[in-house]
């Protein structure tokens, strides 16, 4: 199944009610909202559990139905966040055997709050041995004004398997994006198998130009780690040239992994590309 | 910090004759010349009469990279792993002469892979008369010029023209048909070279390469008799 | 130490290979994306503050005594596009034949022996330029010159621009090329402490991308 597809499937049988309101902060708090969400995913020997499902600040996070030994988690964002000044933390833990998915309802959208001052929303990643985790958040839109610093921090296993999908949009229809740093840093088995920052957005000089964006406005990437995938075919080009999106699938250094790159004129586009380069990356 | 080390330097020089094992590594040969004038032609027929003697590879510089090694891989000279194509940024003359590095690693490469290897051909893409190959590259080298880009080519000299371990003249079957005159091109090259060699060739005819293909065996001979080239 | 060993290093005469790699505008150019002097440095600028930026992070690292295997791990993790991978190898190899003999010492010998396929060129020139006495901070300059002047030249070659306005925006690049240097190196010192994940890893997605497609064209100036 495609990521989108699995996605679409989640989201038609969740059941979104209300958050809580004891969950709710004032959005643009002065000093920001501090918040740190976790998932613990446990397998009990016969099935995945969740011993430890912490909502928080903007995150409210809701088991959705499961089928077989895997669990899923939809976040559903209880208050408009990331704000400028807030310290947003997702900590996300698949133990030992353990198979758990984690989708977004909505797309988060970073906004400019009542200080200029970054916001930060770090998401901690960990896979135990034998352990199943895929991130499939909808997109994250970086609107004017404002100004994020994202953070992948991911601690996968050896024997784990991975996904995680990342997109973002840069500004809302008909306007100039935010200033958005994001890395994403991951090791396996202790070795770094991939280490990369991006950013986009005024001041930072030159991200617009041909050796970066060139004009344009959606960018995302999806890795798979996964000791099924082909890593020793070669990398797959997708797209025609580079003026209507394009993307490639290659296998990285330090590991069974396969990382795909895309940049487009759209987020409708991008998801194509994305999904078009997991089913190849599945393929045999 | 560092400068005083005093280190071994037998193993850096790329002109090392001998490979890591003490073994003698194999004959460089480098061939250039102008756009042309059968450089490609030269090699593949140097292969074809060779090859089953001796175990040859190629590295070619194109322009364009792998043209000529895909003319090569065509006309089934040798087989595709023993042709190589090395890009030149659209320098040609850079690749052998200023920075040989890549043709260096190309040629070190075909060594390893292919060991033990008696000959590799290095082509330089078409390039003028100034073109020559940098001894840390190739142990002797071809400059192939032909008749019918002019037959005052000779006596207008250049390095490659005067300083290359052979002078090649090719073409001379259309000598009559372009109204070159071949007499005053050899006497023109003499007093170019000197007593450097100089063969005219016609590679239409059979066995037109054959005494290109005797100077070749000749140096490889010397070669491996661990010889001065 | 000789300051004259980081002209040496970072001019483009020396024999090293840059000269046959484009640095990603021979692609950017067959694309329409870089035709003209402007574009050509809103490219180089770009390429300076990303990959530029995380090359000279890695050369200052191993000028300054960081391990080099470990670095050219860090080099792996930071470079996903498999034809970048190979040219970075391809050229560290060249760039090791280079400073073998120019700046021999222990340490490039231990590397030739533990990467005989190569290390990424950034970590074989940090360590060339070790070799030579330099400081960190001359790698990082010396990587970041290369990373922007090697584009510079292919694109007058392949667009036959003036070389007059090719020097232009290089001069021009100058203030951006002192902070991505200074940078660099400061990562690098903090990398003695805090570990190799202190090194920058800016990255672009059109450069990865497009150095896969340029890979997979069967005629070609330039090697990457």
């Amino acid at each position: 199944m495609s990521p989108s597809s699995r996605l679409a499937s989640a989201r038609a049988t969740s059941d979104l009610d209300v958050p809580p309101a004891g969950a709710q902060e004032p959005a643009g708090h002065p000093d920001g909202v501090r918040a740190t969400a976790r998932i613990r995913a446990a397998h009990n020997g016969r099935v995945t559990t969740l011993p430890q499902l912490r909502s928080d600040g903007p995150f409210h996070l809701r088991r959705m139905r499961t089928d077989g030994n895997a669990a899923t988690v939809g976040i559903i964002g209880a208050m408009s966040a990331p704000l400028g000044g807030d310290r947003l933390t997702l900590d996300i833990t698949a133990e030992d055997r353990a198979e758990l998915e984690v989708i977004t309802a909505a797309a988060t959208l970073a906004l400019r709050g009542p200080t200029t001052e970054a916001a930060t929303y770090d998401v901690r990643l960990t896979a135990g041995e034998h352990a199943h985790l895929l991130w499939l958040p909808q997109p994250l839109i970086s609107a004017a004004g404002s100004n994020l610093r994202q953070t992948y921090t991911v601690e996968l296993a050896a024997t784990s398997r991975f996904v995680l999908r990342e997109e973002q949009v840069l500004g809302r229809a008909d306007e100039e994006p935010g200033h958005i740093v994001s890395r994403i840093l991951v090791h396996r088995a202790g070795r770094p198998l991939l280490d990369q920052q991006t950013a986009y957005g005024a001041p930072e000089p030159g991200w617009d130009g041909p050796a970066v964006l060139n004009r344009h406005r959606a960018v995302g990437q999806l890795l798979v780690v996964d000791p099924r995938v082909h890593v020793r075919r070669g990398p797959i080009l997708l797209g025609e040239g580079i003026k209507d999106g394009c993307a490639v699938l290659a296998p990285l250094a330090n590991g069974p992994a396969l990382l795909a790159t895309a940049v487009a004129p759209t987020t409708s586009i991008l998801r194509e590309l994305l999904d078009e380069a997991h089913a190849h990356a599945f393929t045999r | 910090m560092h400068l005083g080390h005093s280190l071994p330097h037998q193993h850096i020089p790329s002109v090392s004759a001998t490979r890591p094992d003490g073994s003698r590594r194999a004959l460089r040969v480098g061939l250039g010349g102008p756009v042309g004038s059968g450089k490609t032609a030269t090699v593949a027929a140097l292969c074809r009469t060779l090859r089953d003697r001796w175990c040859i590879a190629a590295v070619t510089n194109d322009i364009y990279t792998r043209e000529d090694a895909e003319y090569l891989l065509r006309e089934a000279v040798l087989p595709p792993e023993r042709i190589t194509a090395v890009e030149t940024g659209a320098c040609p003359h850079t690749a052998i002469r200023d920075d040989i590095s890549a043709n260096l690693e190309a040629v070190e490469h075909l060594e390893e892979t292919l060991h033990p290897l008696d000959l590799v051909l290095v082509e330089s893409g078409g390039d003028n008369l100034t073109a020559t190959f940098s001894k840390g590259l190739v142990d002797v080298q071809i400059f192939v010029i032909d008749v019918a880009s002019g037959d005052d080519i000779p006596r207008k000299g250049g390095p490659g023209i005067t300083t290359a371990d052979l002078l090649i003249v090719n073409k001379t079957d259309l000598a009559p048909h372009v109204g070159a005159d071949l007499d005053t091109m050899a006497v023109d090259a003499k007093r170019q070279r000197g007593d450097l060699p100089v063969i005219f060739t016609s590679l239409t005819s059979d066995d037109g390469i054959r005494e290109v293909a005797d100077w070749v065996t000749g140096h490889l001979a010397q070669w491996r008799a661990g010889a001065v080239v | 130490m000789s300051r004259a060993a980081l002209l040496l290093l970072a001019d483009g005469r020396f024999p090293a290979g840059g000269h046959a790699h484009s640095g990603g505008v021979e692609a950017a150019v067959a694309h329409g994306a870089v035709h003209d002097t402007d574009s050509l440095e809103a490219f180089c600028r770009g390429r300076l503050h990303t990959t530029g930026l995380t090359m000279a992070g890695l050369a200052a690292a191993a000028a300054g005594g960081h391990d080099p295997l470990l670095l050219d791990d860090a080099a792996d993790a930071r470079t996903p596009a498999p034809a970048l991978r190979a040219a970075a190898r391809r050229l560290g190899r060249q760039m090791l034949r280079a400073a073998r003999a120019t700046f021999p010492s222990a340490e490039l010998e231990h590397l030739a022996t533990a990467r005989p396929q190569g290390a990424h060129q950034p970590i074989v020139l940090g360590l060339a330029a070790r070799a030579a006495g330099l400081a960190p901070v001359d790698a990082a300059y010396a990587a970041v010159y290369e990373n922007i002047g090697g584009p510079a030249t292919a694109a007058v070659r392949l667009l036959s621009l003036d070389p007059l306005d090719a020097s232009g925006l290089l001069a021009r690049l100058g203030p951006e090329i002192d902070d991505v240097a200074a940078a660099a190196a400061d990562a690098a010192t903090r990398a003695m402490t805090e570990g190799i994940d202190a090194l920058p890893s800016a990255s672009s997605p059109l450069l990865d991308i497009t150095a896969e497609q340029h890979a997979a064209w069967t005629v070609r100036l330039f090697a990457s």
